[in-house]
């Protein structure tokens, strides 16, 4: 049952096991946040969600506050923004580097765009930096732990999201340090390169080493979007092609794809450069005299394969020739294939690849 | 899938049989890792110690191609300790006096017999399954590529019948589909015995309607499958039209294929590599590649979802549907006038019962699981919650059968074959993305250490390994993966072709080859 508490001076309805961080979203608040990721358990480490709560004597962490009947909260307090700011910039001066490329990752941008509304340009905090990258020769993920912030999204989404429980946290305070076991290579470790930390690592410490071979390249404004489905099996993870005039250089996970919430694995979110291989085929190819396939025009390759067919049909008839559809080919050319054998030579003699 | 992906956190029990998930299914995995996480149970039944049998709470290890016997003997459990929910089996299925009958003699311990599984796990799993309130089958080709992959389906589908395990949230009967679209290849009509929508070939009514819409008369007889539609290569079929798969080294008996493929007239192969299936086509026609394509796609929960085009493709290359319009325009075809893919899409909704709700703009957002009888349907998350599609659920009295070849002193060996996560199929794909070799660089025979001296082998070098139909070469890695007696390899890598060895039958039903098993013998090289 819905039930009442206020936010900024205005009544909101919230339901039963709702955080006050997910209710103040949901009514178009803008919170800050570093470690929260919506699919993890709220972890309240960051501090940046804080709000005012009346009655009690501090702020409190909104990600990890329920929401009750009857509470009131301050979203935006000067006092609230002021502690806001000094823990940005807390959080910016122990870190090496702010502005990172949005090829790094889905959430790399979330401390550069805190740091810009906060118009923390140069930091009043500044001394020692924590944090420092591992080595690692995997062709995916890169470990620049210089510019890690210890939120644990990553240690989290691994466990939580992935079940893989690769990587973990070793020392504490100032010393901290993600890795994992015995502090060795991702590949000597359950790590299965999912990359699920490096979409949600909000400054880019843990990035994707293969979309960045085309740092170069990519102008940030030039990166573009298409949202489609991963070309593997058949969860039909949602994702979002990242191209940049006209060649493909990474994929995001779609987090509100529906049959993956975000979730992807190796083949998804890493084997896509197929697609623009040297090895595609290009011409169409028609076998010549002499036993070889050759480039040919588009004309003459339909029509070798159209008399074929009706060589065959005319010698044979019609149930000596046989349609084969492919299970990775969208639905309109299975379709067009059974059309091609039922309505063109009124057979059933059709079928896909499901059989082996 | 009965159910969708969001219900594999919800199950109480978990029962994954011949699946290999976390490796051929990652992202659905990750669903049943958070159920574990909140406390649901697993079990895993597979030939191998696969990561999920890791995870599980109970692992039967079960001798490969022996899962009827394995769930013949939990059926008998489930009956003898009066699990079954009475009420479900009363309203809402037939045949289970007969079926009480059948299973009487099917014991736990004669399940261990056949199985290798002791008794009391058997017990234990059937124990588990059929008190729980919500549990849920999983199960992918380690179930179905068996001689007798109908059987073992109709097995899964008695647990779910006699304990009420079907049309709820968080239980079902789950096949997960191998391809991103093999499930829309069927739903399309590419099927030799229905047309799209699943309409039977063989019904005068549906033959009437697809007479209207394409104006010619089709048979009223079911095709043959792609399996005989091989075997009669060169002696009735004579031409073949094949759209993006590499038959030749997915499919088994590596060289029946080819000398099939070989005889054959004439034979055009649509595809975005020139695959080892392309390089014996008379006319190869380079077609457009995920991320060039705009389509329709639908998944193993039944979701209809959009591809789209991120980037132009290279060269000449062309969309699938627009190559087989042109060949069936030069040939005279009425029906092949399409510019794009939405009215091709909008056609088949239009003849498909269960799209008739759909259309190229309705699925704009992958809303939609099919059924979607009409414009105004919600669309079915979960199938058979009031009724099933043909009235009752039926019991199967299904017996146990041997697979079509069983070890001998000749092949002692059990070859059983699938899919590794860095790899997918052929290679077509994976193979050409970099730094993929970095975590697969070559293929492996997993052999268990303890079995290494009698057979002669050493871990990290080669052997060969032979069956009735060839023989291959291949590194052997010692794996207690494998259990004593088995061995395991993929079929993905064009180098070590498995497939060569594969293809000693075949389901009489559904002509699904029995990939999963295969006696082998294995010696030093």
């Amino acid at each position: 049952m819905a039930q009442k508490m206020q936010i900024d001076d205005v009544e909101v309805t919230f339901s039963e096991g709702e955080t006050v961080l997910e209710v103040a979203q949901r009514h178009q608040k803008e919170i800050p946040t570093l470690c929260y990721d919506p699919r993890l358990e709220p972890f309240g480490g960051c501090r940046l969600c804080i709000v005012e709560l009346e009655g009690a004597r501090n702020p409190v962490a909104s990600c990890t506050t329920k929401a009750t009947a009857g509470m009131v909260i301050r979203t935006a307090t000067d006092t609230i923004e002021a502690y806001r700011k000094t823990l940005l910039e807390m959080v910016i001066g122990e870190n090496r580097e702010v502005d990172v490329h949005p090829l790094r990752g889905y959430a790399s941008g979330e401390l550069t765009n805190l740091r810009d509304k906060y118009a923390i340009n140069e930091p009043k905090i500044t001394g020692a930096k924590s944090g420092t990258s591992k080595a690692d020769d995997n062709p995916f993920i890169l470990r620049d732990y210089d510019l890690c912030i210890s939120c644990y999204r990553c240690v989290r989404v691994c466990a939580e999201q992935e079940g893989d429980h690769a990587i973990n946290v070793m020392n504490r305070g100032f010393r901290t340090q993600i890795t994992t076991e015995f502090d060795g290579l991702l590949k000597d470790s359950a790590c299965t390169f999912c990359g699920q930390c490096i979409q949600t690592c909000p400054t880019g410490a843990l990035a994707d080493k293969k979309a960045l071979r085309a740092v170069d390249e990519v102008a940030d404004a030039a990166l573009n979007k298409t949202r489609t489905i991963c070309p593997y099996c058949g969860v039909g993870c949602s994702v979002d092609v990242l191209t940049n005039d006209e060649k493909i250089v990474g994929i995001h996970p779609a987090m509100d794809g529906p049959a993956n919430q975000g979730a992807l694995c190796v083949k998804g979110q890493f084997a896509y450069d197929f697609v623009q291989h040297p090895d595609r085929l290009k011409t169409p190819l028609v076998r010549g005299e002499d036993g070889e396939l050759h480039e040919v025009t588009w004309k003459d390759a339909l029509d070798k394969a159209a008399e074929g067919f009706r060589k065959v049909h005319a010698e044979h008839g019609r149930y000596s020739i046989y349609g084969i559809a492919s299970g990775r080919a969208p639905s309109e050319a299975a379709y067009l294939m059974q059309k091609f054998i039922r309505a063109g030579f009124g057979t059933n003699y059709i079928d896909n690849c499901s059989r082996a | 899938m009965s159910n969708p992906l969001v219900d594999m956190q919800k199950p109480d029990v978990i029962f994954c049989i011949g699946t290999n998930m976390t490796e051929c299914h990652p992202v659905a995995a990750t669903g049943l890792k958070k159920a574990i996480a909140r406390g649901a149970k697993l079990i895993v039944a597979d030939p191998r110690r696969i990561g999920l049998a890791e995870m599980s709470h109970l692992y039967l290890p079960l001798r490969v191609g022996s899962d009827t016997a394995l769930l013949l003997g939990m059926a008998h459990v489930i009956a003898r300790e009066g699990l079954i929910d009475e009420e479900f089996i009363e309203n809402r299925t037939t045949g289970f006096d007969d079926f009480f009958e059948h299973i009487s003699q099917w014991t736990p311990e004669w399940a261990e017999s056949i199985t290798g599984v002791p008794a009391k796990d058997i017990e234990t799993a059937a124990m588990w399954y059929g008190t729980a309130d919500k549990s849920a089958i999983y199960y992918t080709l380690g179930i179905t590529e068996h001689i007798c992959g109908v059987e073992n389906v109709q097995s899964l589908c008695n647990l779910a019948l006699m304990t009420g395990n079907i049309g709820r949230e968080g239980t079902g009967i789950n096949p997960m589909r191998g391809q991103n679209n093999i499930q829309g290849a069927g739903d399309s009509g590419a099927l030799p015995n229905n047309y799209p929508g699943f309409q039977s070939v063989t019904d005068p009514k549906h033959q009437e309607k697809f007479k209207a819409a394409y104006g010619k008369e089709i048979d009223l007889e079911k095709g043959i499958t792609k399996v005989t539609a091989l075997e009669l290569c060169g002696d009735s079929i004579h031409a073949m039209l094949i759209d993006g798969e590499n038959t030749l080294l997915s499919d088994p008996d590596r060289e029946h294929c080819e000398h099939a493929l070989r005889s054959l007239d004439h034979l055009v192969v649509v595809d975005i590599f020139l695959t080892e299936t392309a390089e014996l086509a008379d006319v190869v026609l380079p077609a457009t590649a995920w991320g060039e394509t705009d389509g329709v796609c639908t998944n193993t929960e039944r979701r209809v979802q959009r591809m789209r085009a991120a980037v132009p493709p290279p060269g000449e290359a062309k969309s699938d549907w627009w190559i087989i319009c042109q060949i069936a325009k030069q040939l005279g075809f009425e029906g092949f006038d399409f510019d794009a893919p939405k009215p091709i899409f909008n056609e088949l909704c239009h003849l498909s019962p269960i799209y008739a709700g759909l259309d190229w703009e309705r699925i704009e957002k992958s809303e939609y699981q099919w059924p979607v009888p009409h414009k105004e349907h919600p669309g079915t998350p979960r199938l058979h919650e009031d009724t099933f599609v043909n009235g009752k659920g039926i019991f199967s009295n299904v017996h146990y059968r041997d697979p079509a070849e069983t070890i001998s002193a000749e092949f002692p060996v059990w070859l059983t074959t699938g899919r590794r996560l860095q790899s997918y199929h052929t290679r077509t794909q994976t193979g050409r993305a970099q730094g993929i070799d970095y975590l697969l660089p070559e293929e492996s025979l997993e052999v268990n250490p303890a079995d290494l001296q009698k057979w002669e082998l050493t871990d990290g070098e080669w052997c060969k390994m032979s069956s009735a139909r060839g023989s291959i070469n291949i590194k052997v890695k010692a794996t207690n993966r494998s259990p004593r007696g088995t061995v395991f390899a993929s079929f993905s890598f064009a180098d070590v072709p498995v497939n060569l060895l594969t293809g000693s039958g075949y389901d009489p039903i559904t002509h699904t080859a029995e990939l999963k098993v295969c006696p082998v013998k294995l010696e030093p090289l």
